[in-house]
């Protein structure tokens, strides 16, 4: 009997061992309704949107609807590059938002997005972020270079961390900070986190020095963890944000409307309160 | 009217037919489980699995996978030997609370198990700030791998352990305590190898449970290839770009996997029949 219970020990922890080595999937925020339950015979837009975009969609959301009655509002977000899929794959959406020319591009070749419907409606620019305690003593992009300094970039395969290899490219260019910085600097890299917030909670956490964001991913929570050190136009890398009515939405004019909204003055000032830079800018 | 005989099936055919539905009903969780994995094999060639297989950084999340995973095993043995041993052996206070505390970073989300390491040996942690203040830092190195292998793999070890222990009969030690042996003679001469299989299954679990621990390590130790980039890291984050480099490691991940616990498997049951 004995000999039996070592035996189904031998078996549970085999059987445990399954379960726990699936990597955590990351995790999206796949849908938000602004409209809440849908009044009866209430339209219903369906907006896709970078996940960057999550706070201020959300907010002109509410003012749309209240501009537009009997309208409903689901958001769809997540990352750009899974949104062009999906709509690539036929899902049912109205307005595509994206973080990068390069996903609307995508799914302006899946057909169901046409070429000059797309406006940019913001841009985005990558900032320095340090802990706000900043226990290197970094004010100015120089400290960056400082032996013994940990800093965190997003992977290069997320479009935040390639920009921040291109951003010590033009440093390394440039004459303000010499060809030393970029080497400097790659030799202070400890980690290159998965996705932007990752970068983000590492620098929140103290765990490291520095790390390159966009700035409008910190956000009024993360404002009294971490400092910012702004990054100069010409070493900056300036994302752009495409916006497009789906051509065959069964309600492409509401769709155009919600469109205008965004590109509106009423629109763009929540944009800004977030963080983005305006279009006109 | 013709009189039909009642159809009388021998013993034999019943058992026959009972085994023909039997493998009928397992058919449709065992091609579940399986089709994954045959779907991930077949679909990188062998060429490119050899060609990525130079990658540097293929090379290097192996090696990192390797070695990590030796540490923590034998990390996990040392340590969790005399803690299975003690949790076998002694009755007193605690115990069940123990038993089960031990329990919880098999069941915990991985990411919680690197969240709880974070906070507990990162720079502001506890214990991390003290370290810190000695000028070691844990987070993003290679110990923090290690450390975070032996957290959530080192349980199914000592769990193993204490079955392992509970079931060897006691009379024998008493025997050998009454032919004059000391505790760490009876320990090293008759319990533990009385306990060997279920020591050695264990030890086998805590490995691959640290070779395929991915949560906790990119929260604790971060991701940068040769320090804390191990096979499961490499193959998440090359999902995005270079899914042939994703696959040929995971590839990699499942041969070697299936390859130990195979022969671990025929080893113990060699050893249990031998019994």
């Amino acid at each position: 009997m004995r000999r039996l219970l070592g035996k189904m020990g031998v078996l549970l922890a085999l059987s445990a061992v399954v379960l726990g080595c699936a990597p955590v999937a990351p995790a999206f925020q796949n849908s938000a309704s602004a409209g809440g339950d849908a009044a009866a015979g209430a339209t219903t837009l369906t907006i896709f949107a970078a996940a960057s975009l999550t706070d201020a969609f959300n907010e002109i959301g509410a003012v749309f609807v209240a501009d537009h009655p009997n309208t409903e509002l689901i958001f769809n977000f997540a990352g750009s590059n899974q949104l062009a899929t999906q709509i690539g794959e036929g899902a049912p959406a109205d307005v595509f938002a994206s973080a990068n020319l390069k996903q609307m591009q995508v799914a302006i070749e899946s057909g169901r997005i046409l070429t000059d419907a797309q406006r940019i409606f913001a841009h985005n620019r990558l900032v320095v972020v340090t802990p706000s305690d900043n226990p290197a003593g970094l004010t100015e992009l120089q400290g960056l270079a400082t032996p013994g300094v940990k800093i965190v970039f997003a992977a290069k395969e997320v479009p935040v961390g390639q920009y921040s290899l291109d951003f010590l490219e033009k440093a390394g260019a440039s004459e303000s900070l010499g060809a030393d910085f970029k080497a400097a600097v790659m030799a202070n890299l400890v980690s290159y986190e998965q996705n932007v917030r990752a970068v983000l909670a590492k620098v929140a956490l103290g765990e490291a020095d520095a790390g390159i964001v966009y700035r409008s991913d910190v956000t009024a929570s993360e404002q009294g963890a971490v400092s910012q050190i702004e990054i100069p136009d010409n070493l900056n890398t300036i994302a752009n944000y495409p916006i497009a009515a789906v051509n065959d939405s069964p309600n492409l004019a509401l769709a155009q409307a919600f469109v205008d909204t965004i590109l509106a003055p009423a629109g763009q000032q929540i944009l800004t309160q977030y963080g983005f830079v305006p279009a006109s800018q | 009217m013709e009189l039909r005989l009642p159809r009388v099936s021998t013993r034999r055919q019943k058992g026959r037919r009972a085994t023909l539905w039997l493998l009928l009903l397992s058919a449709p969780m065992l091609i579940f489980l399986v089709w994954p994995l045959v779907a991930l094999v077949t679909r990188i060639p062998l060429s490119l699995l050899i060609e990525n297989l130079s990658n540097l950084e293929v090379i290097q999340a192996i090696r990192l996978s390797l070695t990590t995973t030796a540490l923590s095993t034998s990390t996990a043995l040392l340590f969790g030997t005399p803690l299975a041993y003690l949790l076998a052996r002694r009755d007193f206070r605690g115990r069940a609370s123990i038993d089960t505390l031990i329990d919880l970073p098999m069941v915990l989300p991985p990411s919680v198990a690197g969240i709880a390491l974070l906070i507990a040996f990162g720079r502001r942690g506890w214990l991390g700030a003290a370290l810190n203040d000695l000028g070691l830092s844990l987070a993003f190195t290679t110990a923090a791998v290690v450390m975070a292998q032996i957290f959530v793999a080192a349980p199914f070890y000592i769990k193993a352990a204490i079955a392992g222990f509970a079931g060897v009969d006691r009379d024998l030690e008493k025997a050998a305590a009454i032919d004059g042996a000391n505790a760490w003679q009876i320990f090293r001469h008759i319990t533990a190898p009385l306990a060997r299989s279920a020591l050695f299954g264990g030890a086998v679990m805590t490995w691959a449970r640290a070779l395929g621990e991915f949560g906790a390590t990119i929260i604790f130790a971060g991701n940068f290839p040769g320090r804390t980039q191990t096979m499961p890291l490499a193959i998440y984050i090359g999902l995005e770009l270079e899914l042939s480099v994703a696959l040929t490691l995971s590839a990699i991940l499942l041969a070697t996997s299936f390859l130990v616990l195979f022969v671990v498997k025929r080893l113990l049951h060699q050893q249990l029949s031998a019994i």
